[in-house]
């Protein structure tokens, strides 16, 4: 990297209007790490929510919406897996049975230059400690799109082992919370069950924080826990990775 | 499937016993399917060449089941084509009927339970008799079918002994342990083997070029019912051709290692046509279409088709492992099922199974042949919208989201306004949500806010 690596950030909808203290954190670790980060306004959702719906027609021009903001930049950092798997991987595919080549390309294209933020962090910029501090116990949640989707492997906790003063516990559980977008709903009750056990598997390890690469699924285990009062609250991986000494 | 996956779900998670048989059973074989295949250097690439193989056999299919239907009559087989379910069940109780056959045996076949032949039998005075252990106790407790290859995996061993006390072991009273439970269904089947002439099969596979069908299974029953009768008709849905003998080694180690767990399944019959002096006299080939034409015009989601039911998809599935099978209203259940019973009967039929689903994508990470079924899922849900419609609460709150996100202006007055807390989308979501979760306090500034007050 010569000079100061340019991220344009995409923080997401929903990190954007509920959760702007991951959008934040995300720009604190980017600058301390020496990016020149960039918010391009213009952006409001990547279509997912629809997309995943059903409602493709929307999904996609949601998605094309975000190929055109996004078109300058040379590098695109989101702090959220799922938006970042269906723009990579769902939206061309649907994308491409719809007929809409030109959306196929310029989401192959934005797909090349678009990072999940472990994916920027340790792949792009090549760094694993941060100078993070964050002196508590902290289980990990490997979420479906980092884990299945995207295969983020290893990279969310090479972060997090680096941070000053964790202590990191891993959650022996690998299913779904049970989140899935509008499946928190329309299946509230399967949705639920499943988050029962994910609470149970969150809460044997111990830890005071749980957190994930995702805020949709930090919004359902939270709020279950949160309901429980289990004493166990979640922030996103960048909230961590932001905080210091 | 009129009720709908959701209130079905509902019903079944409210039954501790089933959540518990459900959670026992599927965690168990997990860990034996996750042991069995990281044994396997070549496992991606077995993978790849099944992927492979099906799909070339999708783009020929007229072609590989006419090759089917020559080489299985070239060894003195018959070939019976069968439009639908009637048309199937219509030819095999033909068939029985012109062997004076009262009774027939079943060797455990999904796809007889999917045409409901045995109903068809039974209409036509004649009685099937299930020799795979699970289906015999499906069959003798009047339930159906809640897992492709362990059908009554809702079932506990105690439950089991009841059952038996009550049936075919009525007046004895058994012990809890598998062997002894076993050795009753033993007993009772063994007579039936030696009695009864007349057997139906399912197939797991067929090879076009030798005529040959393959069944495979764990108990004996199904070597017993494809050898000793005198006569034996196979039902098999179209898509289960392979081209070539040698894709048999391809398919024969995805299975069991993605079924049971196993490295190989302890019985494995393969008979091409009939042999003077050994095994049946008579065979039959059913080939059933039943929809399955209908699915290989989708396509992306023709890809169902390619399905071995080895059923690996249900038991990592966070969904059906906590439901059953029961919830989805067929006898293809879980993931597969979600994306296949829609297409088979029609998308009116099962609307909700597309959303049967978290989208975790366990599903396809386990599949041995890489059916991508997340995203068929978001491909049916989108043709369920356009081709059956959706309820129209939600299509509004869609409508309403997709305006404000699709313009800067509006999304952000949105922001401001706190529309997207109290709009009708969150209006629409509160509700289900609140019931079991808190709802996230609205920040005092959006993340823009942030950045451009910060400058």
């Amino acid at each position: 990297m010569s000079g100061e690596p340019r991220a344009a950030l995409l923080v997401t909808c929903f990190n954007d209007t509920l959760f702007p203290d991951v959008g934040r954190a995300t720009v604190t670790v980017l600058e301390r790490l020496g990016c020149e980060v960039a918010f391009p306004a213009a952006q409001t959702c990547c279509g997912q929510m629809h997309g995943n719906s059903g409602a493709h027609e929307e999904g996609l021009a949601l998605a094309a919406r975000a190929v055109r903001v996004f078109a300058e930049e040379p590098a695109v950092v989101c702090p959220s897996a799922s938006c970042v798997g269906w723009l990579r991987e769902t939206a061309p595919r649907l994308a491409a049975e719809a007929g809409e080549d030109d959306l196929v390309a310029g989401l192959e294209q934005l797909g090349g230059r678009l990072f999940e933020l472990t994916e920027f962090l340790c792949d792009h910029l090549g760094v694993e400690d941060v100078g993070a501090f964050f002196p508590h116990r902290v289980a990990y949640h490997p979420t479906c799109h980092s884990l299945r989707g995207l295969k983020l492997g290893e990279r969310p906790l090479r972060l997090l082992r680096a941070v000053g003063g964790l202590d990191l516990a891993e959650v022996d559980d690998e299913d779904c919370c049970g989140f899935g977008g509008t499946f928190a709903v329309k299946n509230a009750d399967v949705s639920t069950a499943m988050l029962a056990d994910k609470m149970a598997a969150v809460r044997a390890t111990g830890a005071e924080v749980c957190t994930a690469v995702d805020s949709s699924c930090l919004m359902q285990i939270g709020g279950g826990l949160g309901r429980a009062r289990a004493g166990v609250r979640t922030m996103h991986l960048a909230e961590i990775l932001a905080c210091e000494r | 499937m009129k009720a709908g996956f959701e209130s079905a779900a509902r019903e079944a998670l409210g039954d501790s016993q089933l959540r518990r048989n459900m959670a026992r059973a599927t965690t168990t074989i997990r860990a034996r399917r996750a042991a069995a295949v990281a044994e396997v250097e070549d496992w991606e690439e077995l993978r790849e060449a099944g992927a492979a193989i099906k799909a070339a056999v999708m783009a020929s299919l007229p072609r590989q089941l006419e090759r089917l239907e020559r080489a299985v009559e070239e060894r003195g087989g018959r070939v019976h084509w069968a439009r639908d379910g009637a048309e199937a069940n219509a030819i095999v109780t033909d068939l029985a009927r012109a062997h004076g056959a009262g009774e027939v045996l079943k060797v455990k076949s999904i796809t007889t339970d999917e045409i409901e032949l045995n109903q068809a039998l039974a209409a036509a005075g004649i009685r099937a008799h299930e020799t795979d252990f699970a289906e015999l106790v499906n069959q003798l407790a009047g339930d159906w079918s809640s897992h492709i290859l362990v059908p009554a995996i809702h079932r506990n061993r105690s439950e089991i002994r009841l059952l038996f006390e009550d049936t075919i072991a009525a007046g004895r009273r058994l012990d809890e342990d598998p062997v002894a439970l076993a050795a009753a269904a033993r007993g009772h089947l063994r007579e039936l083997f030696l009695r009864v002439p007349f057997a139906v099969s399912g197939a797991n596979f067929a090879v076009a070029e030798t005529g040959s069908v393959a069944v495979v299974e764990s108990e004996g029953n199904g070597r017993m019912c494809t050898t000793l009768p005198e006569v034996l008709v196979t039902v098999m849905g179209i898509e289960k051709v392979l081209p070539e003998w040698r894709d048999l080694e391809v398919f024969l180690q995805l299975l069991p290692r993605s079924a049971t767990g196993e490295r190989m399944n302890p019985y494995t019959s393969i008979w091409s046509g009939v042999h003077a002096g050994d095994g049946p006299r008579e065979f039959h080939l059913v080939l059933l279409d039943n929809g399955r034409t209908d699915v290989l015009a989708d396509e992306l989601g023709r890809a169902a088709l390619h399905c071995i039911r080895c059923s690996a998809c249900l038991n990592v599935c966070p969904v059906y492992s906590r439901v059953g099978g029961h919830a989805y209203g067929s006898v293809y259940p879980g993931p597969i099922g979600a994306v296949l019973t829609p297409q088979l009967r029609g998308l009116p039929q099962a609307p909700t199974l597309p959303w049967a689903s978290s989208l975790c994508g366990a599903c396809l990470e386990a599949c041995p042949v890489k059916i991508d079924i997340p995203t068929m899922l978001v491909h049916l849900r989108g043709r369920v919208r356009r081709e059956v419609g959706a309820p129209r609460g939600e299509r509004a709150a869609l409508a309403a989201a997709f305006r404000v996100l699709s313009d800067r202006g509006r999304y952000e007055r949105a922001q401001r306004l706190r529309r997207l807390g109290r709009g009708a989308l969150a209006q629409l979501l509160a509700a289900p949500w609140s019931r079991s979760r808190e709802l996230p306090e609205p920040p005092p500034q959006t993340f823009r806010e942030w950045w451009d007050e910060r400058g």
